[in-house]
């Protein structure tokens, strides 16, 4: 493969980062629980409850998402506004880069024959 | 880590809003400095954001059996200092309360406190020290970021222990029974999040050294370059 040194390592980053996701699925560790893989700010909540029964929350949400559908297209949406920025980033320094490189190409190398540099 | 609405007592809201405030004003002002001198930095800040966006929406299996998320704040508090990180983490948080309902209104001030300063304040500490001590450039970032995750779900579990203190055992007890769910759960997630944030700041290396140089992340040239120049 010809992949460069750089390109690995950046890989090996990722898949370390999905192994350590995808693990304690993989392992059933969510297992014995009464709701396996719940986050744990629900949890908490639970906890707030058990600690003092009587507790009752003085302030809801301004808006709820109607369901857990919607809720989960929110935070894709989320997400993918953060990935679509920081894509846009990367492919804005690339271009700038590999314009600089090609100006300083076209004014180090004007070689004889090669008149398209000049124009 | 979000403290959902309504789920601090009124005292422990204010007080942690009061808390606050003064770092995400101090924060403001350091942001708008930072994009009038320095313009070329608005499009790394907004890359510093949208990681933070990202990574917050994540939520992550973990190893005790419950997910949580990363919240993608040390990159930012590496490359910009903590107070515009302040800034960057009250925004995704907002956006999380008013749309997600995830987190809340009542409960920003203590969301921002963990999240948005806490956890970037010890995120730097960790990588200048680390820096300090000789460390590379990606080792620091690394425990830099690790720490910014950990501290914060740490600081949400001291939160909720001061408001919420076990009739039993008091606070101690519990911390405890907060750390459990939060802390724990949150370590092989913090390890994501360094190896994430290395990954961005190796990407970041090669597309944008000249602007890390700017920021004192990286240098021009290295130690032994500038020796064997002299």
């Amino acid at each position: 493969m010809g992949m460069s040194r750089n390109a690995k390592i950046n890989t090996l980053l990722l898949l370390v980062v999905a192994a350590l996701a995808v693990l304690p699925l993989a392992l059933g560790l969510g297992e014995g629980k009464e709701e396996p893989f719940s986050g744990a700010d629900a949890q908490a909540e639970a906890a707030i409850t058990e600690l003092k029964p009587d507790y009752e929350p003085w302030f809801t949400p301004l808006y709820e998402p109607p369901s857990g559908e919607v809720e989960s297209a929110l935070f894709a949406l989320q997400a993918a506004l953060g990935a679509g920025v920081l894509a846009y980033y990367f492919g804005v320094r690339k271009g700038r880069r590999q314009g600089a490189a090609a100006a300083a190409a076209a004014a180090g190398s004007g070689t004889p024959g090669d008149t398209r540099a000049e124009d | 880590m979000h403290i959902a609405e309504g789920f601090l007592p009124p005292l422990h809201a204010a007080a942690w809003g009061a808390a606050s405030a003064p770092f995400v004003v101090h924060g403001v002002r350091a942001l708008t400095r930072e994009v009038k001198e320095n313009p070329e930095s608005t499009l790394l800040l907004g890359a510093s954001g949208a990681f933070t966006f990202v990574l917050s929406a994540l939520k992550i299996p973990s190893v005790t059996g419950s997910c949580s998320h990363p919240t993608g704040t040390g990159l930012g508090a590496i490359l910009f200092r903590p107070p515009i990180m302040a800034v960057l983490g009250t925004i995704t948080l907002l956006f999380q309360a008013l749309l997600l309902a995830h987190g809340g209104l009542t409960t920003l001030g203590a969301n921002v406190f963990s999240m948005a300063i806490a956890g970037p304040w010890a995120g730097f500490g960790v990588y200048l020290l680390l820096r300090r001590f000789g460390a590379p450039l990606m080792v620091a970032v690394f425990f830099g970021a690790f720490s910014a995750d950990l501290v914060t779900y740490c600081v949400t579990s001291v939160q909720l222990a001061l408001a919420f203190p076990d009739p039993g055992s008091g606070v101690a007890g519990a911390l405890a029974k907060f750390g459990g769910i939060f802390a724990v759960t949150q370590i092989p997630l913090a390890v994501s999040e360094g190896l994430l944030t290395v990954l961005v700041m190796r990407l970041l290396m090669q597309s944008s050294k000249s602007d890390l140089v700017r920021l004192g992340v990286a240098k021009l040239a290295g130690r032994s370059d500038r020796k064997a120049a002299a």
